[in-house]
This record gives structure tokens, C-alpha cells and sequence, in this order.
């Protein structure tokens, strides 16, 4: 690992002053930065501690939830009022990593979460993410993990988060601040499709720092839920998952909201799923049906083709859970 | 186990025996050793800070942190673990998990992957379990560190440590004090009553000998008390 300084912020305008520096980085969990830092894929040469930041509450917001980007992954799964209003989101959390690691990372660090793809964690490979313009190994390499919505000839990782699915579901708002102050991003403005920029995942600018996530208040009679498919029980990534959240009149599907992850190069929300499912019947035959809009763009490369299938069967198992009378 | 112990490569058996007897030259002082003809390229950076030598290794704890500073890039860190300041010259670069091996002398936790990934170096930060190989040290100024080395009191087990010996809850012992720790914080969690719950809640700790079904059984018998 290479060398670099260390510096503590006391508060949040000192934390933006703090990373102006080229180089500088923020510290959270850390769970994702250390892990690249000792694979030498990140090579901050200062690191600011925010975790002494004031950005670890869980408050009620008009009716929806305010979290703070520091409130840890298994505080915010285990919270009452997430429990209550957003099972679909605690599901999610507790689905993801280990009780040792939820307890480390973090909100914020979460939905800035870098990929597991093998090409970029080894900089041995050529990586477009994470040195521009060098190729993308995993093209012809060995992509079973890899995305098949949102890819671009220049990348094909997945974003690992199952947080940030659930969040994208949801329809979370993310607040920032920085050198030209504050600002709110809805979720699904907020990841960017790698296109010919896969080094550029988000919309952050240099020196913003995620303050707050905001959830807006659930409906009445809404349901939710999480599935996650992959390749051992648990303690493992997706490789195909679904967030769904749905207001049944009767058996008529009111309004949905349809998130997958695991198959896309972000968080995936998918608008064409939703449009099956609005106003029709809560049955296997439309949710097969919203499954086949969903993966409609779904393009494959040598080893993951089955995800396709996988991910269009773990919508319609969740659909049919959330469903359920 | 101290004969065998499995962090203990075949490598080092065999060059204690070629050079010195084994009760003169321990395994650290070999991985020391090697470390500096720069064999070893992966533990050579650990031991270029808060530097140990093989005599500081074997005195109690209280020297070790207070050797001098030997790296430019050295920072004073002051830590709390088991209950006792210990004052550290170290860079930032060093992880809690290297902290506690290489410059405290706590090997009791263990280096399994580095990556977050196997759940070996397992400490409680303010009573709650991490990965102690995916943070620095130097973010935990201020924090109450309990590693498997604090768990027993005036020599009386844990109820969890003492579970483990009555269940043979392991095999080669090297992912236990990782399993130890996560299985100590899994009583105060909320976690599910049955053993499917017992195995999601130790998810993070992989052993390789595989000796789940018992590690499984000690958990479930510090739960029902038995």
C-alpha cells in the first residue's frame, strides 16, 4: 500500500476543505477504499477521516425517513422505522456482506460502492474505469459476473450495492455538499451509465461529500420486498436481485416500482417493468410479462447469459412474494 | 495447538530446525528475518513501521508501543485494547489488524485474507465486531478495541470460548478467534433463534476445515444457556 497522510475532519465544512487537495480522498467504513488502497487500484495521498462527522442520525422526515450518510449499514437494516416503512430496503442491507462488515460501511460509502469486477480490482488487467482509454479485459474475459443491462463496448462491471437497489426502488433523494454548496440529486440521476466514461459512476463533482439520504413516505398499503440470487447462501454478491414495491387494489396492481441488481452497470430501475405491471392483474402471466420488459435490452456476453433468465425469474418470485395475500 | 499451529508455514519448520534450535528462534523472528533480506515482499511493509525485532516481540506489550519511531512517516496513534492505553508510533497506513500483530504483540487475531473476505481478524470496536484488516488504526484514537486476547477474566474463559473447547468447534484453529469474537457479538445482535439464523449471523467468518456444524453447536448452547 502506498503512503499518504491522514487527517481528521471536525465538521462537515472542514471535511469539503479538507479533500480539496488532488489526491485527497474521504475515509468512512472504509470497506471498499482499504480493500482497493491494499490492491493498490486506489492511491489517495491524503485521507479524510469523516467518521467524527455529525451524519449518523435516522430521523423522521415529513412523513418519510431522513438518514444520515454515516448511519452504519446494520444500524439503518435493524432501525424500526426502516423495518416498518421500508422492509424492502432492510431486506436489502441484511443481504448484503457480513455482520462485521455492515456494521463498518456505511450510508454514503454505500452507494458510492466500486465494482467487484475482477479486471479492475487487478491492475494488471487493462481497465477503462480504472485507467482510462487502456481496454476493458473483461470483454473477452471470464465475465460471469458481469452486467447485462447499461453495458457499453468499454465496460461491463456490475455496481455490487444491494442498498442502492432497494434505494433506487424507493425513489431516495441524495443530498450533497460542496465547494459550490448544497444540493439534492434524485437516485436515479444520480448513477451514470459507463458509456464511453466508465471512470466518471456518478454525478458527485470534486470535493462533494453526501450528507443525507432522504426516503419519501411510504403509501399507505404499499408492500415491498428484496430477492437476491447467487452463488452461495450467503455473504455473496448478486448475480441477479430484485427490489419491488407494490400497492395492490384487490388483485389489481395500483402502482409499482421495480429495481434489479446484479445484472446492470448501476442500480437498475426499470420504468418498461413498471409500465407492464401498472393497472394490471396481480398474476404469473404479467409478471413474467413485466420480467420480459425489464430484460427486454439485455445484452449478453460469453458467460453470463444466464443471468437474462435468472434475473427475469427473480423478478417474478419477488413479485409473487410481495403479492401474496 | 502451539506446536501446530497452522499460520506456521512447512518453511519455517524447516529453517528453525537448520539454523538454530527451535526454542531460540521463533516463527516471528523468522518472518522478521526474512522480511529484511526482502523475501517476504508482502510482510516487509508491516515491519518497516513501529519496527519489531525479534526481542521486542517477546516483551510484554507495554515496551513494544512505546519503541521509538524508525519510519519518517511515523505518527503517534494511542489505542485502548483489552482495557489498556497503548501508545503507538506508527503511519497511517497500518490497519488495525497489523497494529495489533505487529507492533502490540496480540496475535491471538488472525491475518486470513486481508480483504474483508474470511472474517479471521475479527476484534469488537465499542462492543461491536469488524473486520479489523479494512480500517487503520489510526481511525480508532478514542475507541474501546477488545480482541480475543481480553475476552477471558482473571484466567476464566468466556462462556463462548469455554463453548468452543466443550463443542470441538474447530479444526485447524485458525479462523477461531475470528469465530470466537463474531459468535461473542452475535449474543447482544438481534439475530433469529433457530440455526439457519445462527449460520446467516456467523456468515461473515469462513472456516476452511469446515467444522460449521460444530461451531453452530457451541453458538446455539451460549444462547439457550445450556
Amino acid at each position: 500500500m502506498h503512503e499518504f497522510q491522514y487527517t481528521k475532519a471536525g465538521d462537515v465544512g472542514q471535511a469539503v476543505t479538507s479533500v480539496s487537495p488532488n489526491g485527497a480522498k474521504f475515509v468512512a467504513g472504509g470497506t471498499t477504499l482499504i480493500d482497493l488502497m491494499k490492491l493498490e487500484v486506489e492511491r489517495p495521498k491524503l485521507l479524510v477521516d469523516i467518521n467524527g462527522l455529525p451524519l449518523d442520525r435516522i430521523e423522521p422526515d415529513g412523513g418519510g425517513l431522513k438518514i444520515g450518510a454515516l448511519v452504519r449499514n446494520s444500524d439503518l437494516a435493524h432501525d424500526e422505522q426502516v423495518q416498518r416503512l421500508y422492509p424492502v430496503l432492510s431486506q436489502a442491507l441484511l443481504s448484503g456482506a457480513s455482520p462485521q462488515l455492515r456494521n463498518m460501511a456505511t450510508t454514503g460509502g454505500n452507494l458510492l460502492q466500486r465494482t467487484r469486477c475482477y479486471y479492475f480490482r487487478d491492475v494488471n488487467y487493462a481497465c477503462n474505469k480504472r485507467n482510462p482509454g487502456s481496454g476493458c479485459s473483461a470483454m473477452e474475459g471470464y465475465n460471469r459476473i458481469h452486467a447485462v443491462l447499461g453495458t457499453s463496448s468499454h465496460c461491463i462491471a456490475t455496481h455490487p450495492s444491494d442498498m442502492a437497489v432497494a434505494m433506487m426502488a424507493l425513489g431516495a433523494t441524495i443530498f450533497v455538499t460542496g465547494p459550490k454548496g448544497d444540493r439534492s440529486i434524485p437516485i436515479t440521476k444520480f448513477y451514470l451509465l459507463p458509456g464511453t466514461t466508465p471512470d466518471r459512476e456518478n454525478v458527485l463533482a470534486a470535493g462533494e461529500i453526501i450528507t443525507h439520504v432522504t426516503l419519501p413516505p411510504p403509501a399507505q398499503n404499499a408492500k415491498s420486498h428484496y430477492l437476491k440470487r447467487r452463488d452461495r447462501a450467503s455473504y455473496e454478491f448478486a448475480l441477479a436481485s430484485a427490489a419491488v414495491i407494490v400497492e395492490l387494489d384487490g388483485r389489481k396492481i395500483r402502482k409499482a416500482q421495480v429495481a434489479m441488481g446484479g445484472v446492470g452497470t448501476i442500480p437498475w430501475r426499470s420504468p418498461e417493468a413498471e409500465h407492464e405491471l401498472t393497472g394490471a392483474e396481480a398474476s404469473e402471466r404479467n409478471f413474467r410479462r413485466a420480467a420480459e420488459a425489464a430484460l427486454r435490452g439485455a445484452k449478453a456476453h460469453k458467460d453470463n447469459g444466464f443471468k437474462i433468465e435468472l434475473a427475469k425469474r427473480t423478478l417474478v418470485r419477488a413479485l409473487q412474494t410481495v403479492t401474496q395475500a | 495447538m502451539k506446536e501446530n499451529s497452522p499460520d506456521e508455514s512447512p518453511e519455517t519448520k524447516k529453517s528453525d530446525s537448520s539454523t538454530k534450535p527451535p526454542s531460540q528462534l521463533s516463527r516471528r523472528t523468522f518472518l522478521g528475518n526474512i522480511a529484511t533480506v526482502g523475501i517476504a515482499t508482502t510482510a516487509a511493509p508491516l515491519l518497516q513501521v513501529g519496527e519489531l525485532d525479534a526481542q521486542q516481540v517477546h516483551q510484554p506489550a507495554t515496551d513494544v508501543a512505546e519503541a521509538p519511531a524508525t519510519s519518517a512517516g511515523t505518527v503517534p496513534v494511542t489505542l485502548k485494547i483489552n482495557g489498556q492505553t497503548k501508545n503507538l508510533q506508527i503511519e497511517p497506513r497500518v490497519t488495525l489488524l497489523d497494529a495489533l500483530r505487529e507492533n502490540l504483540a496480540l496475535f491471538g487475531t488472525k491475518k486470513g485474507c486481508d480483504h474483508g473476505q474470511c472474517g479471521a481478524c475479527t476484534v469488537h470496536v465499542n462492543g461491536r465486531r469488524v473486520n479489523s484488516c479494512l480500517t487503520f488504526a489510526i481511525m480508532h484514537q478514542g475507541d474501546e478495541i477488545t480482541t480475543v486476547e481480553g475476552l477471558a477474566i482473571n484466567g476464566q474463559l468466556h462462556p463462548v470460548q469455554a463453548a468452543f473447547l466443550e463443542h470441538d468447534a474447530f479444526q485447524c484453529g485458525y479462523c477461531t478467534s475470528g469465530q470466537i469474537m463474531s459468535a461473542v457479538a452475535l449474543l447482544k445482535e438481534p439475530c433469529g433463534k433457530d440455526d439457519d439464523a445462527i449460520r446467516e449471523c456467523m456468515s461473515g467468518n469462513i472456516c476452511r476445515c469446515g467444522a460449521y456444524t460444530n461451531i453452530v453447536a457451541a453458538v446455539r448452547s451460549v444462547r439457550s444457556g445450556a
